[in-house]
């Protein structure tokens, strides 16, 4: 009959209104400022520079060898090489990065210039509430902002970063086993 | 003591124009009557956006907006401000006087019809002989300004929006007006005031409403289904659908403009429901004998208030119909109905009381419904849709 079909669903909002009140697993919404979902572990935003030890000038892993820079699909990344070298974590003396700057108004977060970067030295953040006042300069992150140390690391991707700084030990104790052989420094040498 | 606080506010009204000097009386006579209208119906409005976004958002099981203020109940002030600070964007092509006028006549309009609405024993505006004549010819001049609006904007969606709704309020005009002619002719009035007073008695606990008969009851709904439809709220907002056109004939409208036509459409809404209660829920009179102590304007606007929840909840319930549901839904459904609500009130005034008035009035009318229902739903033919050019 007419009008059958209107009543049941009238019921049925009526259900939902009213029981949306008693029961609480009914609202799904998450009150986001309060209350916060867990990331997943693979969570990717921006990606950040890492460095080992204190010091954010010494211990960058990266050696400015712009092979992100090349890869990266919108071009957000600007590299300028150091002219003189440092010591790396392995001991060897390499180059490192004067300016690195990464426009996150164009990054869009593809996680590329991480699976190119032979050293390890970039990594995606999971960092997500960066909205800023200053649209030029609150948008484009130097060095400074972009470094962050391997603790950090740790801290967000904690599966990840353990297999990261195994690799890493087992390269440097190979380097350390013959001094001579460029092992570390191919990628450099290729863009070079 | 209940009596005072029942006249409260008319006493008020006689008390200040008393004092004030003879010169200035007419004019504060006025004042203290519209004044009040235009600041209660409009603070209704605020409050109904707060509880529709609240209700709908509990129907679809959200929490709706609980930022501004305690519980979110400062949100309409925060929708005013940004609707204030808004640009008002004014297409190049439109008819710039008519564009600026249509959301005013449909906002002075919706006031003019409060004049008629009795809110409370001796609170009526103007107390005409044909008020509800002088009800619907206002409301009818709401249909032009929604379609000056969508004419001078010079939009195709706007222009739709605007043939959509008055093709819709012309084709529900006349059920609304047909189901109000029954309570106009049980009270023998035209007069809002007097068909209230008519419905203002008690056989025992129950009160004379003529919703509580059988022509009542039916001419109550299908007058308030027409006036759904009056007032282009869902499922018949069409004029508007924003699926479809955009916003339809406010499409071209911003910041102040398009709050101006969202206060016109609620206190439309307001009035009409204001109405329906003075026709068939007995205006301001109290429910049952025993709760006449409580001021008859806390009874006009509890029933207000019921209303617009009701509102809501069919609004968070049904689906937009079809244009031809729309047309087909007034004029073979409807205005039969409404025919034969007439009838049976006619039916209702020449037969001796008792139980068989009552199967006699309510006959013809339950099976009008089932057989136009049925009628209605025939030609519905439910097949597996097929996709010319999607597959």
């Amino acid at each position: 009959m007419l009008g059958e079909g209107i009543v049941k669903g009238l019921g049925e909002t009526a259900r939902n209104f009213f029981g949306s009140f008693v029961g609480k697993e009914r609202l799904t919404t998450v009150q986001f400022p309060e209350e916060r979902l867990i990331q997943p572990e693979a969570t990717r935003v921006f990606p950040f520079l890492i460095y080992d030890t204190d010091d954010m000038e010494k211990g960058l892993r990266c050696v400015a060898c712009k092979i992100c820079e090349v890869e990266c699909p919108p071009k957000c990344i600007t590299i300028e090489k150091s002219t003189e070298k440092k010591p790396d974590y392995a001991g060897k003396p390499q180059f490192f990065p004067a300016k690195f700057d990464i426009d996150v108004s164009v990054c869009m977060s593809c996680q590329i210039c991480v699976e190119v970067c032979p050293f390890e030295a970039i990594k995606m953040d999971t960092a997500f509430e960066l909205s800023t006042d200053d649209r030029f300069g609150g948008l484009l992150w130097q060095k400074d902002r972009l470094a962050k140390p391997n603790a950090y690391y740790h801290t967000i991707h904690p599966t990840e970063a353990a297999a990261v700084d195994e690799e890493l030990a087992e390269k440097k104790a190979k380097a350390e086993a013959k001094p001579a052989a460029p092992a570390a420094n191919t990628g450099a040498a290729a863009v070079r | 003591m209940t009596q005072a606080l029942d006249q409260i506010f008319v006493t008020f009204k006689h008390w200040a124009v008393f004092h004030s000097p003879a010169a200035f009386q007419p004019a504060v006579s006025v004042l203290l009557s519209i004044v009040p209208v235009l600041i209660i119906f409009p603070s209704l409005f605020a409050v109904t956006t707060i509880l529709e976004r609240k209700g709908l958002a509990r129907i679809q099981n959200r929490y709706g907006p609980n930022r501004v203020g305690p519980f979110g109940l400062l949100q309409p002030l925060a929708d005013g401000l940004k609707s204030l600070t808004k640009e008002d964007i004014v297409p190049r092509s439109a008819d710039k006087l008519v564009h600026f006028a249509a959301p005013l006549l449909l906002v002075t309009t919706a006031f003019m019809e409060y004049a008629v609405l009795p809110v409370g024993r001796n609170m009526v505006l103007a107390d005409m002989e044909s008020g509800v004549l002088f009800f619907f010819a206002v409301s009818a001049a709401m249909e032009l300004s929604i379609f000056m609006a969508g004419w001078s904007s010079r939009n195709k969606y706007s222009m739709l929006g605007a043939m959509r709704a008055v093709a819709q309020m012309i084709s529900y005009e006349a059920p609304l007006i047909l189901s109000s002619v029954a309570a106009v002719m049980a009270a023998g009035s035209l007069s809002t005031v007097t068909i209230v007073e008519k419905q203002a008695g008690y056989s025992g606990i129950w009160p004379h409403w003529y919703v509580l008969t059988p022509w009542g009851l039916g001419g109550f709904l299908l007058f308030m289904i027409a006036a759904t439809a009056e007032s282009n709220r869902s499922p018949f907002d069409l004029p508007e659908g924003e699926s479809e056109i955009i916003a339809g004939y406010f499409t071209e409208y911003s910041g102040f403009k398009f709050a101006l036509f969202f206060l016109g459409e609620y206190l439309g809404m307001f009035a009409i429901s204001g109405l329906g209660i003075t026709l068939f829920l007995g205006g301001w009179a109290a429910p049952f004998s025993f709760l006449t102590w409580i001021p008859s304007w806390i009874w006009f606007f509890g029933k207000l208030l019921a209303l617009i929840a009701m509102f809501i909840w069919v609004r968070g319930t049904l689906p937009r119909l079809r244009m031809d549901q729309l047309m087909n839904f007034a004029w073979k459904f409807m205005l039969p109905m409404t025919l034969m609500v007439i009838f049976s009130a006619g039916l209702w005034r020449f037969l001796p009381q008792g139980v068989l008035r009552w199967v006699i009035c309510a006959v013809p009318i339950a099976g009008l419904y089932v057989l136009l229902g049925r009628n209605l739903t025939s030609g519905q033919r439910l097949e597996k849709r097929t996709y010319g050019f999607a597959e």
